[in-house]
């Protein structure tokens, strides 16, 4: 059977992974490849590496990580983060990315996601949606979760499916941060609504919160970031407590 | 060892070349039609969609020195189902050296499979120290049916040929290269056939 996957996310700036990490035995815990190589190691399914370089300089850094990611790595990895032509798609495929994740552009010029299935296939197009709660509706925000936009997370979740997105990953900003669970029930709606696989975000502190994200909120995979990089949820120790509540993982 | 990688302006090459790397084997790229006849190993990858790789397959001439091939060749993903008979996809003719259909999931999964899952009733050197039931990285939306040539089983919404082998020709659907140390071990057997 598919199992579900345990996705850590790293932020990037410049080349070095920010936000800190306290990773135990890590010489340099800001060098994204030695955290990536050790995640790969312990299990971890795939990685999100998310580009928060402001400058075109920062940008060129990422080219050169993912090139030495890609050499060293042997799971699967996305890029996300300031990408807006299909040639910056180009250009980190070529250099061993294995998919792509758009947000803002895609929201700003929508046949973009045509464009990219059309070319390098679905199968490397990640949509990433940003969503919060205003008014009872499900409220898509752009520019990392800055600007509310007109569109509601339903709709653009059906028409990005529909326009060859090969995977969304959706973190509720309302869940964010919290460390009280996942969206679970706008998540088990868009996995009932979309028939492509849906990544998890937002809201991940303890194990149990994977385990209600598989079950309750049907996700595909579930994506963190601090919980992981400051080991208070090793990935052996989850993956092993998420076979033993009957969900497939790899172990 | 002269291994080669099918270079025909399709997807996303460089993992596979990565991976060798890391074997300590350096895969060259292609589209020489004598280079890759003198090859000891080659390897045919593909991403992307089906009609338009068969196109540039087809554009680089290629079509014809693959199937006429006796070395050990490796299809990996679109490059196993490009070697079938028929596709699903863009509706196209594959190279026939399996005379077998790929045809698309149903929308009662979620299309594409994507990430981890096992294969099963392994018969092949390829698989040579992988144990029934390991994981392998897959993403795909179109599969091919069990059959006579099938060498590994993986179940997605039916029991399906997650890898394949007819004489010197090699399929696998799974993504070998980015599945950890057992994918890089079935390289690693592939280079030891």
């Amino acid at each position: 059977m598919l199992t579900k996957r345990i996705i850590p996310c790293l932020d990037i700036k410049n080349g070095r992974t920010v936000k800190g990490v306290n990773f135990v035995n890590l010489i340099d815990a800001g060098d994204p490849l030695a955290l990536a190589k050790q995640y790969a190691e312990v299990g971890a399914d795939e990685l999100v590496f998310l580009d928060i370089s402001a400058t075109l300089e920062g940008r060129k850094t990422m080219l050169e990580m993912v090139l030495k990611v890609a050499a060293q790595v042997n799971i699967p990895f996305t890029v996300g983060g300031g990408i807006s032509t299909v040639e910056d798609v180009d250009a980190l495929l070529h250099c061993g990315a294995d998919k792509v994740s758009i947000n803002s552009s895609a929201i700003k010029r929508p046949i973009l996601i045509n464009e990219l299935s059309q070319k390098f296939g679905s199968q490397c197009v990640v949509v990433a949606i940003d969503a919060k709660q205003i008014d009872g509706k499900w409220v898509v925000h752009l520019a990392g979760g800055t600007i509310p936009t007109e569109l509601e997370l339903f709709d653009w979740a059906k028409e990005v499916a529909q326009r060859g997105a090969g995977e969304i990953l959706f973190t509720s900003m309302d869940n964010d941060g919290t460390k009280a669970g996942f969206a679970n029930e706008a998540l088990a709606k868009l996995s009932a609504l979309v028939n492509i696989p849906i990544i998890a975000s937002g809201g991940a502190g303890s194990v149990q919160h994977f385990t209600d994200t598989f079950i309750k909120g049907k996700s595909d995979a579930a994506l963190a970031a601090s919980v992981f990089h400051f080991g208070e949820i090793p990935i052996p120790t989850l993956k092993q407590e998420l076979k033993n509540n009957s969900i497939q993982v790899r172990l | 060892m002269k291994l080669v990688i099918l270079n025909y302006g399709v997807g996303n090459i460089k993992s596979i070349q990565f991976a060798f790397d890391r074997l300590g084997v350096t895969a060259v790229l292609s589209s020489d039609a004598e280079e890759i006849k003198a090859a000891d190993k080659i390897i045919f990858p593909g991403v992307g969609e089906a009609s338009s790789a068969m196109k540039k397959l087809r554009e680089a001439g290629l079509e014809d020195v693959i199937t006429k091939l006796n070395q050990p060749v490796l299809g990996i993903c679109l490059g196993m189902q490009l070697m079938c008979r028929k596709l699903e996809e863009g509706n196209t003719n594959g190279l026939g050296i399996f005379d077998l259909a790929v045809k698309r999931f149903s929308t009662s999964v979620k299309v594409p499979q994507m990430g981890w899952n096992t294969i099963t009733n392994l018969k092949s050197k390829l698989f040579e120290d992988i144990s029934d039931k390991e994981y392998m990285y897959l993403v795909h939306s179109y599969y091919v049916e069990e059959n006579e040539n099938t060498i590994a089983t993986t179940d997605y919404e039916l029991p399906y040929a997650s890898a394949i082998q007819k004489d010197n020709f090699y399929g696998v659907q799974f993504h070998p290269e980015k599945s950890g140390k057992l994918g890089e071990k079935i390289l690693l057997n592939f280079l030891n056939l």
